[in-house]
């Protein structure tokens, strides 16, 4: 194997762990809803996005397992490495807060995943190509459903309109991070395995505008902007406990079958 | 199909649809159900009948509903990802479910509200096997195994019931539920053939489910004051003690498959009845959680009225704004 | 706080393939037409149940009376020579 090959592996093999990371850890909050929706018919909604992350997840993890070459399966990627190793976007580890806090997390999520997705489905590896054209109908559907979460409760009540302004102030600042690139992002970008995600954010602000404008609401005033989960494993303190929670099995009986 | 109940205001023609008194309309009504015709939700049925079913629907509907909180608790702690994909799917079911159950009790003219007040003011009972807490991933095996097991028994004999929403929102349950127990069986296959912690979980979750599952078919015939009106109008066909001897006589194989021991002393294989004999359930033990002393009767109660009252202002919202866009419609037209 | 008012209920019909009518499958809440698609597709379609949705509000089906039943529909069982089987064709002609 050439070096670059070595290297190219390397980029791709985090990349992917990337993606997996991000689908595992918003399905993982989802999850957390289950049961406790304000009404089933958003249980049974809520979980089926919850399914189709983690069908996402795991198809991710397992060709990262076999790109890295050490024989880590998907289970040992999602549930045997520290935080510090989790590349998952800072926005999608927020805890859930009320049913707005969810939506809005969700629907500004879902709008980036679309167009990374879109972007994703174009990949000249075959095997990303495949999951991603796959889950771009998901992805679809998932908008769909958040975004007309945001207008009910933007045009809804006062209640409700109040909770879902403070719902993006708090979580704006988590969106820059969408698009921002480092070297195995341009690496990548370059390869034509991934889109240019810096290219995002144009097409991303207007379908966030638009349905803002339908919830008639503006664009949040918070100007603040954090990043560092997706490139660094820089998290902040909630997805330490989620891990915890999550890998909770494994770390107790090490090695076993389930 | 519920809430169509036209009320055919200004009919003339009174003399024709006089109400024939209520006796010969129930001797009719059971004639109906005597010839194994299904009770659709315009016919008329005597009263008794109706609440009846909406008793026994709607408990049946809290039981899929609270039952989605022990196995939510694991989750977040599924120690694989096929197994919390399965789990999700599995919990995902029982909140369809519980929706299609309430909408049957929705045809015979209560609403999905008054019946949730009945469940959170503790008026309503669910099934009380959910009030016992889920301590380890084996338990979610073991619910899988045991608990769906013993409600497919139950659903499958709930197919045929005489009224018809009902009957067909169990054919639509017991075919999705197929999937319920075979994944249990498989999380309680790997750990009994597992690691020796991992047999002991397994061994440890049979002898705190099994007794329980046991009790899920209701006290013994002759303790059980609705049997009788519930054979008559074929709303049961087998009784429970017919029932829980099935579910006994399916099971005891598969825990000698797994290596697994039935914490009953007295459980031995009958060869003149064909059954297994077992010994006897602890009835006080069924009543008392029944009646409140569970492990979890508040935790689940309270996750349920929560659930319900901090969504309030969720569906509220949806509801201001559908009327808000049926306004600007009816003003643009 | 509890909600004031009850999301409606909504009957749904599912095509569960191509070139078949749309069935009754059941019925859910929904507060609009929009959101009773979505919970339609969620709840009745999560097996690959069908390949389209109609949703009507509960409140605007219009039944017949069960007390109508002998009048509207056992007329029809003596008109047996709507059937086929009613005419009689001798053995050997064919394709009739």
């Amino acid at each position: 194997m050439t070096a670059s090959a070595t290297d190219h592996d390397a980029a791709l093999f985090r990349y992917l762990l990337r993606l997996g990371d991000t689908s595992h850890v918003l399905c993982h909050r989802l999850g957390e809803w289950c049961g406790h929706g304000p009404i089933m018919e958003e249980d049974i909604a809520l979980t089926n996005v919850a399914l189709d992350l983690i069908g996402q997840a795991r198809l991710f993890y397992q060709y990262a397992g076999e790109v890295e070459g050490k024989g880590r399966s998907e289970d040992e990627l999602a549930f045997l490495r520290p935080e510090r190793d989790f590349n998952n976007l800072l926005l999608v580890e927020q805890p859930n807060g009320d049913y707005a806090h969810t939506m809005a997390r969700q629907f500004l999520f879902d709008a980036w995943n679309l167009l990374l997705f879109r972007g994703l489905a174009q990949s000249k590896d075959a095997r990303i190509a495949e999951i991603a054209a796959k889950a771009v109908k998901e992805i679809t559907y998932h908008r769909r459903h958040s975004s007309s979460w945001v207008i009910r409760m933007g045009d809804g009540t006062e209640v409700s309109r109040t909770r879902i302004v403070a719902a993006f102030e708090q979580l704006m600042g988590f969106t820059p991070e969408f698009f921002h690139m480092d070297d195995i992002d341009r690496q990548m970008a370059e390869a034509g395995i991934g889109p240019d995600l810096a290219a995002l954010r144009d097409p991303w602000m207007a379908d966030v505008e638009a349905v803002l404008a339908e919830a008639t609401l503006d664009w949040p005033s918070a100007t603040w902007s954090v990043m560092g989960g997706r490139h660094e494993g820089r998290h902040t303190e909630h997805l330490g406990h989620l891990l915890a929670e999550m890998q909770s099995t494994q770390r107790q009986y090490p090695g076993l079958n389930w | 199909m519920a809430g169509s109940d036209s009320s055919q205001q200004g009919s003339d023609r009174p003399e024709l649809v006089a109400a024939p008194d209520e006796a010969a309309m129930e001797t009719a009504f059971q004639a109906r159900i005597d010839a194994e015709t299904r009770i659709e939700p315009r016919d008329w049925m005597p009263d008794k009948y109706r609440k009846f079913m909406i008793r026994q629907i709607s408990q049946h509907a809290h039981s899929e509903y609270v039952g989605m909180l022990p196995e939510g608790n694991w989750i977040t702690r599924a120690p694989t990802l096929r197994r919390k994909a399965a789990l999700l799917a599995k919990i995902q079911d029982e909140a369809g479910h519980a929706a299609y159950l309430y909408s049957a009790a929705e045809t015979l003219g209560t609403t999905r509200d008054q019946t949730l007040e009945d469940l959170h003011s503790g008026k309503a009972k669910y099934s009380s096997i959910f009030n016992y807490p889920v301590l380890t991933w084996a338990d979610i095996g073991t619910i899988g195994w045991l608990v769906d097991g013993a409600a497919i028994v139950n659903q499958v004999a709930l197919c045929r019931t005489s009224y018809g929403p009902y009957a067909r929102a169990m054919v639509r349950i017991c075919k999705e539920e197929s999937f319920h127990q075979r994944q249990g069986f498989e999380i309680i296959t790997t750990l009994a053939h597992g690691a020796p912690e991992q047999k002991e979980m397994a061994q440890d979750a049979l002898n705190r489910w099994w007794w329980p599952a046991l009790m899920m078919f209701g006290p013994h015939d002759a303790d059980s004051p609705n049997s009788e009106i519930a054979f008559k109008w074929k709303v049961k066909r087998q009784s429970n003690d017919q029932l829980r001897q099935r579910f006994v006589d399916m099971t005891v194989p598969q825990a000698e498959f797994l290596g697994l021991k039935v914490p009953d002393p007295d459980l031995t294989w009958n060869a003149e009845t064909g059954h297994y004999d077992f010994g006897p359930i602890d009835w006080d033990e069924f009543w008392r959680v029944v009646k409140g002393d569970g492990l979890c009767n508040r935790d689940r109660l309270a996750a349920r009225r929560t659930a319900h009252e901090d969504g309030a202002w969720v569906r509220d919202a949806a509801m201001a704004h559908a009327a808000k866009k049926r306004a600007a419609k009816q003003d643009a037209a | 706080m509890t909600t004031a008012k009850e999301w409606p209920l909504w009957e749904v019909f599912i095509r569960s393939r191509d070139g078949l009518h749309h069935k009754h499958a059941g019925s859910l809440h929904a507060p609009d037409a929009e959101l009773a698609i979505q919970n339609a597709r969620d709840l009745y379609t999560r097996r690959s149940e069908g390949v389209s949705i109609w949703v009507v509000p509960s409140a605007d089906i219009v039944a017949s009376e069960p007390a109508d039943k002998d009048s509207l529909f056992d007329p029809a069982a003596s008109k047996v020579y709507r059937h086929p089987t009613f005419y009689t064709v001798p053995d050997e002609v064919t394709n009739i």
